[in-house]
């Protein structure tokens, strides 16, 4: 018999049939178009189940082409179970180069955290997002969330936070920290750290996020201004870690996790793990500059 | 030059609950009242003397005629002035002063005197200052002050509703029965105070009962009788 | 006396809401001649038809009338609460009293409401936030007029709080706390916040004891006197018609039947459903 492979493959370039591709990113289209204003979306079946990724998978898969190296992290890490099961996944549909290096990847996909090192022009950031609604927590009827937005009615949001700040004596969000985006639009950036927000501002790259599970796709286009919530008086800041240094490489400006041993005893280490590579490489990656990290002695 | 002219003034009232029985209060009242001068309307009781005072301030509606007032901003027909109007007539030129003191319970001797300046945002300090004067000259012992007058006696009463309507100095005064329930003495200095008010240019028309009060304070009298006035002199 | 015929605060033409398919007899058809609000052809409601008014600025107009009077409808229509079938309404400080308020996009309604409305409902829980602590609903007024200050929104409902007699310390309490009267005051606290120059009052003592009553009517009074803020109070009750307002106007089945100065209509009522009214006073 005459064989042909052409059309041997179980399954379509990048899983996704090509018509719910086009869906997929006319809806980014939409999104970058109005930078945070959430797009409802097809959000398709995957073999996966919800709260695992599906959202930034469905952006990734509807975007990547055959030339696209992909590098995907999650909590900052290359090499946790789920970061690993989700490059075996896009590598087998797709056949494209997958790395760890952050500089050499096209797109990137993470779950709850933004690279150290800078990113360029050429690169697509694609969150993991739980739950895309900033004012789900104030309210909770979606059809009231929509007409908020659509009003720029935030005044709820706002006393969220000033309760807060009279409980505890500040705004206690540590991850996920509502921002404004564009003056006009009020988001989620997915539960990133705060030492994570003042890099979405003005990013050479282009940011998209997908909650699968939600049903919601939303954009920051490059070079946007994208500024988090705060009053007058009571300022934004980031994570303090009372001059703590990484115990590998004693670098201090990065985003620190605590390492717990069996001891007792505990450390600090670099979050991120291709940069924390690169610097006990002795590289001198590019990392994002923003006033908060310029404050942080030496 | 004439401060009020009343023409052909009249009053019935319509009492639709007890099957449209109509009453006539006044019938065919001309009168005028000169700038400076004081007027004392008498007449036995249910003559018409506090309905007229009423037409006047509005409280009761004319059925017929004019009220033609002289206010600061010109002529105004006080029968058919619109309501916006006459709230700023009553709160800058015209006060009325009923025969019983009508007043909330909770408010002390004080802001009840003083209750009209309030009105035209005098400062509160100085108001209060010069009601306790006032309730001083009026013979009200200082612990007085803040009590509440709903617990005084009449002629108490009476001090203090006189003192409220005379304290804001009004360019036109309806006061009835000033005197009806004071001792010889007070009754010389709320007559006392009144004229006083003339002197600074007030003009007044003043109901009562009294022929002492009358033979001191008014310049000309009116007398009504059933809803008409019987002689002028 | 023309020349302040200019300065009015608040003008309201031919304001009319009827529920369900109306035509032009609806209106005809009734009203208090026909002792009702229902029209016998098409069953539709006319909640209020043909109200028209005027308000200046520092006066007390009070809206008297019984269940089913539309007085209430009155007042919803103009602060946004619902939509007019008919009508018109028009604030000087919103663009020089020139344009439609009731026409207005939802954005520019919100902000004619947060900046030159405030409102008292009679039930604490339609004009507060209990999720959020007292001061905090003041705050969400005080966002909504522009303030982003923690500092200040603390200095200033501690003032208002401080105005209306509610303890400071309760400020960061949550009004679930309160009992009925000092949660009223609180909503008065939130209404005002922004200075507005023009306040709705929709019987706002209703089902209060009568010394919490007492308290709350003395405490607008006050405001009235030291602020100098124009007011609609909304009431079935006369004796608080009585105690707080200047001018008023007696609605039956959803019509205006007569208006004038609050005590000619208290001691001189023309029409005959006002005779009854006051001759109702216990």
């Amino acid at each position: 018999m005459v064989e042909n492979n052409k059309y041997n493959n179980k399954y379509n370039f990048a899983f996704i049939d090509e018509s719910t591709k086009k869906e997929i990113r006319r809806k980014l289209l939409k999104a970058v178009a109005i930078p945070g204003y959430q797009v409802p979306y097809s959000s398709p079946e995957m073999p996966i189940a919800r709260g695992w990724g599906t959202g930034g998978l469905h952006v990734t898969l509807a975007i990547i082409g055959k030339k696209d190296i992909f590098k995907i992290i999650d909590q900052g890490s290359d090499a946790s179970v789920n970061a690993c099961n989700l490059r075996n996944f896009v590598q087998s549909m797709t056949g494209v180069k997958t790395t760890f290096d952050t500089s050499e990847a096209t797109i990137i996909q993470t779950r709850h955290r933004i690279t150290e090192e800078e990113l360029n022009e050429n690169q697509i950031f694609v969150y993991q997002v739980p739950q895309p609604e900033p004012l789900r927590s104030v309210e909770r009827y979606e059809n009231k969330t929509r007409q908020m937005h659509g009003e720029a009615d935030y005044a709820k949001m706002w006393v969220a936070l000033y309760e807060q700040f009279v409980s505890h004596g500040d705004i206690m969000l540590g991850a996920g920290y509502p921002v404004k985006v564009n003056n006009r639009y009020i988001m989620a950036p997915s539960p990133i750290p705060r030492w994570d927000i003042p890099n979405l501002n003005l990013s050479k790259a282009l940011h998209l996020f997908g909650a699968g599970r939600e049903k919601r796709l939303y954009a920051i286009p490059p070079f946007t201004k994208v500024e988090p919530l705060e009053f007058d008086d009571i300022k934004f800041h980031i994570e303090d870690f009372k001059g703590s240094a990484c115990s590998k490489t004693g670098y201090k400006k990065a985003f620190l996790d605590e390492m717990y041993y069996d001891d007792g005893s505990t450390n600090f280490v670099i979050n991120d793990s291709n940069f924390l590579d690169k610097l006990s490489e002795k590289e001198q990656p590019t990392q994002h500059e923003n006033k908060y990290i310029n404050q942080i002695a030496e | 030059m004439n401060i009020l002219e009343i023409n052909d003034l009249s009053k019935v009232f319509n009492l639709h609950i007890l099957n449209n029985k109509k009453l006539e209060a006044l019938k065919s009242i001309n009168l005028t009242v000169a700038e400076g001068e004081i007027i004392g309307l008498t007449g036995k009781s249910g003559s018409g003397k506090s309905s007229l005072m009423k037409c006047i301030y509005r409280t009761y509606l004319a059925s017929g005629g004019q009220i033609n007032y002289k206010s600061i901003n010109g002529m105004v027909d006080l029968v058919t002035a619109s309501d916006h109007e006459v709230i700023e007539l009553r709160k800058n030129e015209i006060t009325y002063c009923s025969q019983f003191l009508s007043v909330i319970p909770r408010v002390s001797a004080v802001d009840v005197v003083c209750e009209n300046l309030f009105k035209v945002n005098a400062d509160k300090e100085a108001a209060r200052y010069k009601a306790k004067g006032m309730l001083q000259q009026l013979g009200f012992p200082a612990e007085l002050w803040d009590a509440f007058p709903v617990t005084f006696s009449g002629g108490e009463q009476q001090r203090i509703n006189v003192a409220r309507a005379i304290i804001t100095s009004p360019r036109f005064l309806l006061i009835d029965e000033p005197t009806a329930s004071l001792d010889p003495k007070t009754k010389d200095i709320v007559v006392d105070m009144l004229l006083d008010l003339k002197k600074h240019g007030t003009s007044i028309l003043c109901i009562s009962h009294d022929e002492y009060t009358i033979e001191k304070l008014v310049d000309r009298r009116i007398n009504l009788h059933l809803g008409e006035i019987l002689n002028l002199n | 006396m023309s020349n302040t015929e200019d300065n009015w605060l608040l003008k309201v033409n031919n304001l009319t809401k009827i529920y369900g398919d109306y035509t032009e007899n609806s209106i005809k058809n009734t009203g208090p001649k026909f002792n009702s609000n229902i029209c016998p052809e098409t069953g539709s409601i006319v909640a209020c038809a043909d109200i028209n008014f005027e308000l200046y600025p520092g006066e007390v107009l009070g809206i008297v009338g019984e269940s089913g009077s539309g007085k209430s409808t009155v007042v919803k229509l103009l602060y946004f609460d619902m939509e007019q079938s008919l009508g018109s309404a028009f604030l000087k400080p919103h663009l020089d009293g020139l344009s439609n308020i009731l026409e207005e996009s939802n954005q520019k309604k919100r902000w004619i409401r947060n900046y030159l409305m405030g409102m008292v409902y009679q039930n604490p829980r339609d004009g507060l936030n209990f999720k959020f602590s007292s001061g905090g609903n003041i705050a969400e007024k005080l966002i909504m007029g522009g303030n982003f200050h923690v500092g200040n929104i603390r200095n200033r409902a501690t003032d208002l709080l401080e105005k209306t007699e509610v303890p400071v310390l309760r400020m960061d309490d949550k009004p679930a706390s309160f009992s009925g009267g000092m949660q009223q005051r609180v909503q008065i606290s939130k209404a005002i916040a922004n200075n507005p120059p023009l306040l709705f009052l929709d019987e706002v003592t209703t089902g209060l004891d009568v010394s919490v009553q007492a308290k709350v009517l003395d405490l607008i009074r006050e405001l009235q006197q030291d602020l100098g803020i124009t007011m609609i109070v909304v009431s079935h009750d006369l004796s608080v018609i009585r105690m707080l307002t200047d001018r008023t106007i007696v609605m039956k089945n959803g019509r205006i039947v007569e208006r004038g100065l609050t005590d000619q209509i208290l001691q001189d009522p023309q029409h005959k459903y006002s005779q009854l009214l006051v001759s109702s006073l216990l």
